[in-house]
């Protein structure tokens, strides 16, 4: 298992190399740079700024200075925010997402199983139908939709109750992060509410399941141990990229809901072609999402005993 | 394949009951668990965010709440240059010279001053303060302006500053920053020397390059000026004193601001820092924000609830901008004279855009800047613009025997991924298609993408936007000169740079406001460009708060004069 893990882990750290040296060459290809404003600046200015920020080396030679800086850890200084170190803005603004997204997984988890067993359980009758036109509407509808409706709902509610029963925005409280939390979590929850289903209706007409039923299992013990614990198993798969997707992913709800996360600065280090911050959101992202994948394969061993074996 | 399968379990309404059961008992489970952490989460959100929302207007705390756009960039004054920061700053920091209710120069830091061919002198007020108490110096300026064209601090405004002696020489690391041409000859007396006259220096002043910044604490913070709140020392009616990132600022009224005609609020909160319009817009409506701006498809609701709808004009002209540049087909001026005649910004405005608070462009100056005496465009009016296609056609015919084509080749039309420029972006393209026959190929690009191509010279026709720095007309006057590096389609014309140069020098209000005339009929004459539309807002502010100014020279939100007033309710 350790050797296994070990495995992975250099795997993953060549995977983040990759990351980062695609995304440098990319990220300077692109016509454009940081420095460009909608103000033209001098040839002098633009020598100073340049000079400032070291783009004024060669672009292999910056690759370099880069790498080593990133083994160091240091990510530098945002061109944007030109008072911010990367790092510093990693540092304040990934628990935000990583808050709203680890309770918009939750969510989505415990809802898709519990949903998904139900729909399953009541296969064809009305819980099912319901609960299955609601997946298809999670799914389709885009989040930005959803998040804007959910919002104007808040509206309405605190106008009937004619107080502030939610807030409509922003950050810090328990009741700031359920309605983003909920609305960041919903598709996945939509998505993980089918495959729980169709995962459990495979297990039901499955072997063990028959001969469990046959020896006399109560019922409860079948749908617990046998049916439940086996059916699981895919949406834990599934769940490490969802947790990264969801906490990169943040981007509107947290534009809507004025919440501090890092999903903003990814997006708009990309049009803003803030370089460092590109760099080292994309490299701590990446990070991130290697290490989310090995973590579910190590679960996974722990859940499946046939994984464990081989 | 799944439903095909025969069924076992549903039939087995025993079976279901149970399982049932048991799934409820595991509903129960995880919604407990689900509460115990959001309970830990919330703990743990409390250290990221400031749970400091408040409603939008506080009568019994004297503040009020508002959103900003976007995350001030930069708060150090010598290097700031973006609208966001200049929104805070103005609040929190006060030139030499300042902007009044009416938007009008008004004494500042300075009581008064004198500008004459050579140089400018200051007379600084006694009781100016910093924030800590100390009083505000005249060095305190020296040091910020020579710190600003210090090539070191790379400032992006530092050619703000070339209108004083030698500064674009230390800019260019040609003298030393001792060198500059501003003295502080003592606390209360600041003399600056021209390197050539500059008329319009009163408003210079009042930029946010030209602030402040006392040196003891700037040499105190290493480096991080105006990376954090207690990393500035503030001189204007409030003063920062929280400040979560792109989450939430608090600014409070400063105890030692001299000035009181303005800060009458205890405190401002901005508890929101979002771009997004519609979450504005709930916000104001559930009373947490004091005021928001609305565009077009949010009137009718608007109105409906009987809000009082105001409007302002934000001060950026936008216009179609041609490649003059020799060789692009766009440089021959009966091709340009053709596309001008075909079109009516009018049509623009009311037809393709449909934004009540925009306005149809005619002039390169917009409707609001001053005159000699009035306003400009009322003592020199703008050309009178007729749509004409019998001309146009004329002058497209024109056009290809001057270039000796037999039709004139697709024109790439280089705009930015915003929706209201993919509108007009259309708009033209259908517009030319129909009127002239001539093929636009639109070329969308994001922000960065798009102005490396317009710097580049990489397109045929572009759409252009100017905001101004300063309250005079040479901010957009000066656009055209063959030497701005802002006139990113090189245009160039003779007449043009001398009229420039009268209006940058010339100490004659007249004489200056007659180049600026000659200026607005040549770049129609010449089509240097084709006007589209001044940019406005609508926007709707809570009835108890009064003093709410939108602006178009300065900040664009500005609460310097609000204060709450409930007797009118």
């Amino acid at each position: 298992m350790l050797w296994y893990i070990g495995k992975r882990l250099i795997q993953g750290l060549i995977t983040v190399w990759f990351i980062a040296t695609a995304t440098f060459f990319a990220m300077h290809n692109v016509p454009g740079d940081p420095l460009l404003n909608e103000r033209a600046t001098t040839p002098t200015i633009r020598a100073n700024l340049e000079a400032k920020y070291g783009l004024d080396q060669p672009v292999t030679t910056q690759y370099f200075i880069y790498l080593k800086n990133i083994v160091r850890g240091d990510f530098g200084i945002s061109f944007a925010q030109e008072n911010r170190e990367v790092n510093d803005i990693i540092r304040e603004h990934f628990p935000v997402s990583a808050i709203l997204g680890v309770l918009a997984v939750i969510i989505a988890a415990v809802g898709g199983i519990l949903w998904g067993s139900l729909t399953a359980l009541y296969r064809n009758r009305l819980p099912d139908y319901l609960i299955m036109f609601l997946v298809i509407l999670g799914i389709s509808v885009p989040s930005f939709v959803i998040a804007a409706i959910s919002q104007l709902g808040i509206v309405t509610l605190n106008n009937l109750a004619g107080t502030t029963v939610l807030p409509v925005a922003g950050w810090g409280t328990i009741y700031h992060m359920l309605v983003p939390a909920l609305v960041l979590g919903l598709s996945t929850m939509a998505y993980l509410t089918r495959l729980m289903r169709s995962s459990m209706l495979e297990i039901v007409n499955s072997d063990f399941v028959r001969t469990a039923k046959s020896k006399g299992v109560p019922p409860a013990r079948i749908f617990a141990r046998h049916q439940l614990r086996n059916a699981v198993l895919p949406v834990i798969t599934v769940l490490g990229p969802s947790i990264a997707a969801i906490t990169t992913g943040g981007f509107v709800v947290e534009i809507v809901f004025a919440i501090p996360g890092l999903g903003r600065f990814f997006v708009e280090a990309v049009q803003q072609l803030d370089y460092t911050v590109i760099m080292g959101t994309t490299v701590f992202y990446g990070t991130f999402l290697v290490f989310m994948v090995i973590l579910v394969d190590v679960i996974y061993g722990f859940i499946d005993p046939r994984v464990r074996m081989s | 394949m799944i439903e095909n399968s025969t069924p076992i379990a549903d039939r087995n309404d025993n079976f279901t009951r149970s399982a049932g059961k048991q799934l409820a008992v595991y509903a129960l489970y995880a919604v407990v668990t689900l509460a115990v952490v959001v309970y830990l989460l919330a703990i743990a959100a409390g250290h990221t965010g400031s749970n400091g929302a408040d409603m939008g207007i506080n009568v019994a705390n004297n503040s009020i709440t508002i959103a900003l756009r976007e995350e001030p960039p930069q708060l150090d004054t010598g290097r700031s240059t973006d609208g966001a920061s200049v929104i805070v700053l103005s609040h929190a920091f006060e030139g030499l010279i300042a902007y009044d209710e009416e938007a009008q120069l008004t004494p500042g830091v300075a009581e008064r001053w004198e500008i004459r061919t050579d140089g400018a002198t200051f007379w600084l007020r006694e009781d100016a303060r910093w924030s800590d108490g100390q009083p505000v110096t005249a060095h305190d300026f020296e040091f910020a302006w020579k710190r600003a064209i210090d090539p070191a601090t790379a400032s992006e405004y530092s050619f703000i500053f070339y209108s004083i002696k030698n500064a674009e020489a230390i800019n260019t690391g040609q003298l030393p920053k001792e060198t500059l041409g501003v003295r502080a000859v003592n606390d209360r007396l600041l003399e600056v020397e021209f390197e050539q006259a500059t008329p319009y220096f009163d408003k210079l002043v009042a930029f946010v390059t030209y602030f402040p910044v006392r040196e003891d604490f700037y040499e105190r913070t290493d480096g991080r000026y105006g990376a954090d709140a207690d990393e500035l020392l503030y001189n204007g009616p409030y003063m920062i004193t929280e400040w979560v990132h792109s989450a939430s600022m608090i600014w409070k009224k400063n105890p030692y601001y001299w000035n009181d005609k303005r800060g009458f609020l205890d405190e401002i909160r901005v508890a929101y820092i979002t771009a997004d319009t519609n979450a504005k817009l709930n916000l104001f409506k559930d009373g947490q924000i004091a005021d928001t701006h609305l565009e077009s498809p949010m009137l009718p609701s608007a109105m409906a609830a009987h809000w009082q709808i105001d409007r302002a004009m934000d001060g950026t002209v936008f216009f179609v901008v041609f490649n003059h540049r020799p060789g692009r087909v766009t440089d021959n001026l009966n091709l340009r004279k053709a596309m001008l005649y075909a079109q009516d910004p009018v049509e623009l405005v009311n037809k393709a855009l449909k934004d009540a608070a925009f306005l149809p462009a005619a002039s390169l100056f917009p409707v609001w800047v001053g005159g000699v005496k009035e306003k400009f465009r009322e003592e020199y009016a703008a050309p009178k613009h007729q749509m004409d296609l019998e001309k146009a056609r004329h002058h497209l015919e024109l056009a290809k025997q001057e270039l000796g084509l037999a039709a004139i080749p697709p024109l790439v039309l280089l705009v930015d991924a915003q929706p209201v420029s993919q509108l007009a972006a259309t708009y033209y393209q259908e517009l030319y298609r129909q009127r002239l026959g001539l093929e636009i190929r639109i070329d969308s690009q994001i922000f960065k993408q798009r102005l490396a191509k317009m710097t580049a010279g990489d397109f045929d026709i572009t759409v252009a936007g100017w905001a101004p720095d300063y309250d005079d007309a040479l901010t957009y006057g000066e656009f055209f000169a063959s030497w701005n590096l802002q006139n990113r389609g090189r245009y160039a014309s003779a007449d043009m740079d001398a009229d420039v140069r009268i209006a940058q020098t010339s100490l004659d209000q007249k004489e200056r406001m007659d180049a600026f005339g000659r200026i607005q009929q040549l770049v129609y004459d010449d089509v240097a460009m084709i006007p589209m539309y001044e940019r406005g807002w609508s926007f709707v502010v809570d009835p108890r708060l009064k003093g709410f100014r939108r602006r178009s020279v300065g900040p664009e939100i500005d609460y310097n004069y609000a204060y709450i007033d409930v007797s009118s309710d």
